[in-house]
């Protein structure tokens, strides 16, 4: 089986986040980078799912400037076959992203699409969807499991998503609202994943050095990579007052009933 | 002249308040471009939106039975063909962030989700980096998609006089996708998004609710979760609170034992007023609390209820 694993570069979410004094953006400088933390999650879920079907390959994918290397590189240290780096400099909307992907679908023909849910910068949760629709092909997004991530079949490192027996089809979980719900996809498919499928490792030393000598490629976007979407300004969200202590529950009663008249 | 689609969610035959919140942002959008309003819901409840909406359009036939994004997505953007629509609107609830970007990509148009504010005919406000910034973005295309977040809409009322249901015909795409089972988790709680008094739990009750859901019970309000709490299985993921899970904005919001992550804070930061409950008086949850108690939750709680219990 081959799996296509996107890896998107973004702000760590450790790092503060202040928007620049001309509203354009958010300010940079001083800022760590990492991999979105739910692509962390569709990379384990790749490598779970290729050694349980082997012979597998994962490749990883991210769309971005030169550094979006050391996020490829990431994936490749967590196990990842090979890389490839769409080179572009500059804001891309999901859109644009979504129709990139469909090219290197085409070359690459992969029998599973893994990304996570929304990147976490952007926070937008379409580009999934919007490639499912572009290639034609069924989705499942939120993928999760029904075990938590306590359980044992999690320590035992098991794919969440599973493979049917032919191969050619996979079950998914989802969670939606008011419940979980179980799909079965026809392979080639997008599964977008959600926080509860896996717990992804850390890349082990010898693995990070190995990562090294594994080959990125680098293509061009190879499409109109004009916005759909653009963004005009970024704000700072309003701030809320701050607010006060109570020193007991009797005096947080009184102020409930008597000051805010919520209870 | 603008045509605005409105999109229905159904459960059950049943309506759900998302589609409102959803028609009230269609509603002030409509005051921007000087549009006008029809509405299509897929599988059921196409009477119940034409008493809000006059030009009703609903896909009823077992084909759409199960919300599959692809079929969902397919009569939806049928419907916004056959009207012309120049804008398609849907609340970001799961089945809307499921199916508005296959809808969006079979019309071509941009899209812009998760929308807090509409600002023009073309420019909407949304949340990036965990609530951390605020943009406005402007779609350039003719034709425009929107997910809305519901707390940010007040439902819309229902109109003077009702309006039209009439049948679309629609044929499904062949779906490569399979609906196997749903596993509802049922509660005689109010829903989370829907609940006028949320309390919500964190690591600090180490898996142990029942003050959480005594309190809950007195206070008739949701019960919500933090992340650490979910991932811990604790708690279905259905009552996850934040920036990857639900965006709730009560009247009252009480957090007991949660830490007050950015992540966390981005889905409770609208609340009207928030209670933090935590012994550790330096917890960042107190920055956005607008009373805070430093207490050991298993001993507040129980007396919270029974405070509250004295006062009804
Ligand atoms: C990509 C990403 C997305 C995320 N999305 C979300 C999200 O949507 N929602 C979310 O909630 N989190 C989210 N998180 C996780 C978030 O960063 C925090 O890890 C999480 O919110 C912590 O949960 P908590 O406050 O329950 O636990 P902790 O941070 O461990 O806090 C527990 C608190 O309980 C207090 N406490 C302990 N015992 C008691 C007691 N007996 N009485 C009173 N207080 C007590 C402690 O003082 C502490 O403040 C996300 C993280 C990432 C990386």
């Amino acid at each position: 089986m081959k799996i296509l694993v996107t890896v998107k570069r973004v702000e760590d979410y450790e790092s503060k986040i202040k928007v620049k004094p001309d509203n354009t953006w958010i300010v940079t400088e001083g800022v760590n980078y990492r991999a979105n933390p739910f692509d962390e999650i569709a990379v384990e879920e790749a490598l779970r799912l290729r050694d349980a079907n082997m012979p597998s390959e994962v490749v990883a994918v991210s769309i971005g400037s030169g550094t979006a290397q050391a996020e490829i590189r990431s994936a490749l240290a967590m196990g990842a076959d090979r890389g490839i780096l769409v080179k572009h400099d500059g804001f891309l909307d999901s859109d644009a992203v979504a129709r990139i992907l469909v090219k290197v679908v085409e070359k690459e023909k992969p029998d599973l699409i893994l990304m996570g849910k929304q990147a976490v910068d952007v926070d937008d949760n379409v580009c999934g969807q919007l490639l499912a629709e572009y290639l034609g092909y069924g989705q499942a997004t939120f993928a999760s499991k029904k075990e938590s991530l306590e359980s044992a079949e999690e320590k035992a490192k098991k794919p969440g998503l599973k493979l049917g027996a032919d191969k050619k089809t996979m079950q998914v979980v989802r969670e939606v609202d008011g419940g979980v719900e179980t799909l079965e996809l026809q392979l080639p498919a997008v599964v977008t994943v959600d926080l509860r499928l896996n717990i992804p490792r850390y890349a082990s030393l010898p693995n990070i050095m190995k990562a090294k000598k594994k080959p990125i490629e680098e293509i061009a976007p190879g499409v109109d990579v004009s916005p759909k979407v653009k963004v005009v300004k970024v704000e700072a969200p309003p701030a809320r007052a701050a607010g006060v202590k109570v020193p007991d529950v009797a005096t947080l009663v009184q102020k409930l009933h008597d000051e805010a008249k919520v209870v | 002249m603008a045509t605005i689609l409105v999109v229905g969610e159904q459960a059950h035959g049943q309506l759900k308040k998302a589609t409102l919140n959803a028609l009230t942002a269609a509603q002030q959008l409509a005051q921007k471009n000087g549009g006008q309003i029809h509405g299509v819901v897929v599988g059921g409840a196409g009477e119940e939106l034409a008493q809000f909406v006059q030009n009703v359009h609903f896909v009823q036939n077992a084909q759409f039975e199960h919300a599959l994004a692809e079929t969902h997505a397919a009569a939806v953007a049928e419907a916004a063909k056959k009207i012309g629509a120049t804008d398609v609107v849907i609340a970001a609830t799961a089945y809307g962030k499921d199916i508005a970007p296959r809808v969006a990509a079979k019309l071509g148009a941009g899209i812009a989700s998760d929308v807090l504010a509409v600002v023009s005919a073309n420019q909407f406000k949304r949340a990036m980096w965990a609530g951390n910034a605020i943009a406005t973005v402007e779609v350039t295309t003719p034709v425009k998609v929107i997910t809305v977040r519901t707390t940010e809409f007040p439902v819309a009322q229902k109109a003077g006089s009702p309006g039209q249901a009439q049948q679309l015909e629609v044929a499904a795409p062949q779906a490569k996708t399979k609906f196997l089972e749903f596993n509802e988790v049922k509660s005689a709680r109010p829903e989370l998004t829907e609940a006028s008094v949320v309390v919500s739990g964190g690591r600090g009750t180490k898996g142990d609710f029942k003050p959480i859901e005594q309190l809950a019970d007195v206070l008739g309000a949701a019960v919500g979760a933090s992340r650490a709490v979910v991932d811990a299985g604790w708690q279905p993921n259905d009552l996850q609170v934040g920036q990857t899970g639900k965006v709730v904005a009560p009247k009252l919001y009480i957090a007991a034992g949660i830490s007050g992550a950015i992540q966390h804070l981005a889905g409770m930061k609208g609340s009207k007023t928030i209670v933090a409950i935590n012994k550790d008086p330096e917890a960042p949850i107190f920055q956005v609390a607008d009373y805070g108690l430093v207490a050991d939750l298993f001993k507040a709680l129980p007396e919270l209820s029974e405070e509250v219990k004295k006062l009804k």
